[in-house]
């Protein structure tokens, strides 16, 4: 309702402006060629234009004010997290800097400039030069970006087989995640979609006479020891999906038909993370906000919403269909003993099958 | 050239066969006419397409709530008033569909093509007036196919624009897959005939018909847009209709090109072998050369309407043209950097990286450019000439975070979060838009005979531009709070509800935004009958079109077609009188032609 009363408004706002104009056309009838700018259209909107050029700036400095503690520069989870973001932050400077130049330069020429009667332009048609120095620039600029950015590629897509990663495999369908842990010999075992059996509960379709399939586990969250090698192994099983863990600055697709990969290391625990000072007030943030609309929903008689407390989260990032926007499965990052005692508890394959 | 002028050599055209209705208004094949059916069907499939974006960007600020918009427009699909999750995905990929393929590339090319390639290279028409009729109403068939397509059982494609298989292939996957994809598919399949059909005359036209003394570099910029434009959608865009038609056999003739290995609902499916990353490939093959599609004609525009209200020459016009040719080669061979996390070989995502950055230079050649012809310019602040600076500067802040987009190790983060939306729509959306507003503005008077409103046209860019930066500057922080794009709602998820205020202020300058629109409708519908009547040449300018009389005859100029004599940049050029020299007149004796 709220918003129809806003159009409504908007609507009305509208027609008034009209009408204004309207008048004020009716004042300067007569003059030939009336709807082309005039000296004062002109300086009207040369200082409109240095306006909103301060504009441009404002809507800037209140951005990175109030929404600028931006997780995903700071504050990373993952061994190659922190190069990502200083690269990350580097482009942002340079974006910044050419930003603020450029625009300053093309609103306050359009301001400077503004047209007069009688005045002449300068006829400047060309400058090698000029031109020479503004390709070269961002030749060098980039080159050094291009450099930088495949350096940093190149260290996170190649995975290291010789650092003994855990192998974990990230099983996506509609619209939930399963893990699949390789188990005791570290060896996925074989599967294929048209090997699922819901009735013997073999749901991601394993190879039920495959020995590297007898000891892999399969759970609904994610456990991942701290400062071990991960390697993830991706699968889906109807369309696309994205596995986005924002993070650990970690992204895959899943594809059905072929296994996509992704490795990175966890650095930080979750409960790590609870404490650092960011963390500690982004969550009291969300949690005033929290209970805001909690009072709210009280007053309408509903429910009031949980608490919240921080973890890390596996996010779907590819439209996948009707509950796209709810397609998540937890991530727990934790000591290795921690990892171990829970990895113990977990049903393996074999076992978990209703024969 | 002469060969032209022989075929057209009866000077009184257009007085000798009597037109009727039919012929005049409806199955014309005169390009000024077909230019403006072009635009004002482009113009009702905007309206269509705004007001989806409209609608969505409630449902996240406002999720689940209510709203008797949503219960007027969506009937079943908002049951109580609260928009459904699927059509949420449908609004969403039909609102990408419209803006991108019937707005801004028919819709900006198709009228600014049609009505200035003939106009301003001097020749009497295009090269087939039939197959530029043709290539109209396959358009309007392909635009009706679309619109009946959000009227079916199942719902309307909701796969999202780039409609990736095995989501749009499966109606097991999504109700929007099943009648509602094949409506879109053969819609796409209208569409993208009816672009070849104008793009291959627009190639013909350019390279055929100059007028006497128009060498390829005395182009007015316009032209070179439209023709490099032409040139890529020949190229690129067979390729998308050779996906469609693939995933048509998948959907309707059992073959597995893009499908292996599915389990869905329970069953398995026959499909095997196939791969989704092979349409990714062919879908982006198109799927990026068409951001430059929408983008160069909007950079033309541009171009010459920011020289004309400088009073200045355009500077650089030899590096403009390159950059030009540049951008449309390298647009060729970047489409992979949409497919950094899709699977490929990480090897490839180096390349794309590489050239993709490369794209950087001409675009920043293109700003300095536009930036050095403002200086020391006598800037006549027309309304078109305010979109103009409006197009650099978007082009510019959203161009800028292309650099973080295209370096895969970055991408890795953002992909398909907010930011790619912010930096997509600022780039080439708002962009494209704004060329789109500035050709309308300035051109109205050639078309209409009429001049739009000044005033409602300062009202329109002020606040547009206003929303414009209100909606999707914010928007680059909530993609960098790693928000992903089309989610129904964010409120699954408690770590982004502090994006939630974000959002609201987002939606309401979404909402002042698109209801400032109805100014231009009113100033555009309004003049076409009432405006103040136009002189020939309003703004002083020197391309061929405003030599042209200012009543629409067939055959564009009575008596001789004017001959060329310089480039279409002489203005204030010392020397001359006045601040502006037509093209047509020929140079004074001992003026020498800019060497350029």
């Amino acid at each position: 309702m709220t918003a129809f009363l806003t159009i409504l408004v908007l609507v009305f706002i509208t027609v008034a402006i009209w009408q204004m104009v309207k008048i004020f056309d009716l004042a300067q009838a007569n003059a030939e060629n009336t709807q082309v700018a005039t000296d004062k259209d002109n300086r009207v909107n040369g200082y409109l234009m240095l306006g909103f050029l301060a504009f441009i700036y404002i809507i800037t400095i209140v951005c990175f004010v109030k929404w600028g503690d931006l997780p995903l520069v700071s504050n990373s989870a993952s061994e190659h997290g922190p190069g990502l973001d200083n690269l990350m932050i580097i482009s942002f400077v340079i974006i910044f800097i050419v930003q603020t130049i450029t625009q300053f330069l093309l609103h306050y020429f359009a301001f400077k400039y503004k047209g007069e009667k009688g005045r002449k332009a300068l006829f400047f048609a060309d400058n090698n030069m000029l031109e020479a120095i503004w390709t070269i620039i961002p030749v060098i600029v980039l080159a050094g970006l291009i450099i930088y950015g495949l350096f940093t590629w190149n260290n996170i897509m190649n995975v290291n087989m010789d650092d003994d990663p855990l192998v974990v495999e990230l099983y996506a369908q509609q619209f939930n995640w399963k893990a699949r842990y390789a188990g005791e010999d570290n060896v996925l075992g074989k599967a294929n979609v048209r090997l699922i059996d819901i009735d013997r509960a073999n749901i991601l379709g394993l190879d039920e006479s495959d020995p590297n399939a007898q000891d892999d586990i399969i759970t609904t969250e994610l456990h991942l020891p701290v400062g071990r090698p991960i390697l993830f192994k991706m699968r889906s099983q109807d369309v696309l999906h994205s596995a986005y863990m924002p993070h650990f600055r970690a992204q895959m697709n899943c594809v059905p038909g072929m296994i996509t990969q992704f490795g990175f290391t966890p650095t930080v625990t979750t409960a790590e993370m609870r404490q650092t000072p960011e963390m500690i007030e982004k969550v009291a943030n969300i949690n005033n906000i929290r209970v805001e609309e909690s009072n709210k929903l009280i007053a309408k008689g509903e429910d009031a919403l949980e608490r919240y407390e921080f973890d890390y989260l596996l996010l779907c990032n590819k439209i996948c269909g009707k509950s796209h926007y709810n397609m998540q499965m937890k991530i727990i990052v934790e000591t290795q003993e921690e990892y171990e005692a829970w990895i113990k508890e977990q049903k393996v394959f074999k076992n978990s099958l209703i024969n | 050239m002469s060969a032209h002028e022989d075929t057209h050599a009866h000077d009184d055209h257009g007085h000798h066969h009597k037109e009727t209705f039919v012929t005049k208004y409806i199955f014309s094949q005169d390009h000024k006419m077909i230019a403006k059916q072009y635009l004002i069907t482009g113009t009702i499939m905007g309206v269509i397409g705004v007001l989806m974006s409209l609608m969505f960007r409630m449902q996240i600020a406002w999720p689940e709530q209510p709203n008797v918009l949503f219960e007027a427009l969506l009937g079943k699909w908002a049951p109580d008033g609260v928009m459904d999750a699927d059509i949420y995905l449908a609004l969403i990929t039909i609102h990408g569909t419209i803006m991108v393929f019937f707005v801004l590339t028919a819709g900006l090319s198709g009228t600014f093509s049609n009505l200035l390639i003939p106009l301003q290279i001097g020749a009497r028409d295009m090269a087939s007036g039939f197959l530029n009729m043709l290539s109209y109403w396959m358009f309007f068939l392909s635009s009706v196919v679309m619109v009946i397509s959000l009227f079916v059982e199942a719902g309307p494609a909701a796969a999202g624009w780039t409609i990736y298989p095995p989501l749009s292939a499966l109606p097991l996957a999504q109700g929007g897959s099943g009648a509602g994809m094949t409506l879109w598919l053969v819609s796409m399949a209208i569409f993208i005939a009816s672009s070849l059909l104008g793009s291959l005359n627009y190639i013909v036209t350019v390279i055929n018909l100059r007028t006497k003394g128009m060498s390829m570099t005395r182009l007015p910029l316009t032209i070179w847009a439209f023709f490099i434009t032409a040139i890529i959608g020949v190229i690129s865009f067979p390729v998308l209709l050779s996906a469609a038609l693939l995933l048509i056999m998948d959907r309707s003739f059992g073959t597995s090109f893009f499908l292996s290995d599915i389990f869905i609902q329970g069953e398995v499916l026959h499909y095997q072998g196939g791969s989704p990353v092979l349409f990714e490939h062919l879908f982006w093959f198109l799927g990026h050369p068409e951001v430059y599609i929408v983008l160069l004609p909007a950079l033309g525009i541009t171009s010459e309407v920011i020289a004309t209200n400088s009073r200045k020459p355009i500077f650089g016009y030899r590096a403009m043209v390159a950059s030009i040719l540049a951008i449309a080669f390298l647009s060729t061979i970047v489409w992979g950097h949409h497919m950094f996390i899709s699977g490929m070989n990480p090897f490839l995502g180096s390349v794309f990286t590489f050239t993709t950055l490369l794209i950087a230079i001409p675009s920043a050649v293109k700003a300095f450019n536009y930036i050095t012809t403002l200086w020391k310019g006598n800037l006549q602040l027309n309304p078109a000439m305010l979109f103009s600076i409006g197009l650099v500067s978007t082009f510019i802040t959203g161009g800028l975070t292309g650099i973080i987009l295209g370096d895969s190790a970055l991408d890795i983060n953002v992909h398909d979060t907010y930011f790619v939306v912010a930096h997509f729509h600022l780039v080439m959306g708002i962009s494209a838009l704004y060329g789109m507003f500035a050709g309308i503005y300035h051109w109205f008077p050639k078309m209409f005979k009429r001049m739009l409103n000044k005033n409602l046209g300062y009202v329109h860019f002020w606040v547009t531009a206003i929303c414009a930066y209100g909606v999707f500057f914010p928007m680059h922080f909530i993609g960098m709070a790693g928000l992903p794009r089309r989610y129904y709602t964010n409120s699954n998820f408690p770590l982004f509800d502090d994006l939630s205020n974000v959002n609201v202020v987002i939606t309401i300058f979404a909402l002042i935004g698109g209801a400032f629109q109805l100014v231009f409708l009113w100033n555009f519908f309004y003049s076409i009958f009432y405006g103040k009547k136009t002189v020939q040449n309003p703004w002083r300018s020197n391309t061929l079109e405003w030599t042209a009389p200012i009543k629409h005859i067939h055959g564009n100029w009575e008596g001789e077609i004017p001959h060329v004599h310089r480039w279409a940049y002489d203005y204030s050029k010392p020397g001359h009188d006045d601040d502006f020299v037509p093209q047509n007149v020929p140079l004074k004796e001992g003026e020498e032609e800019l060497q350029h």
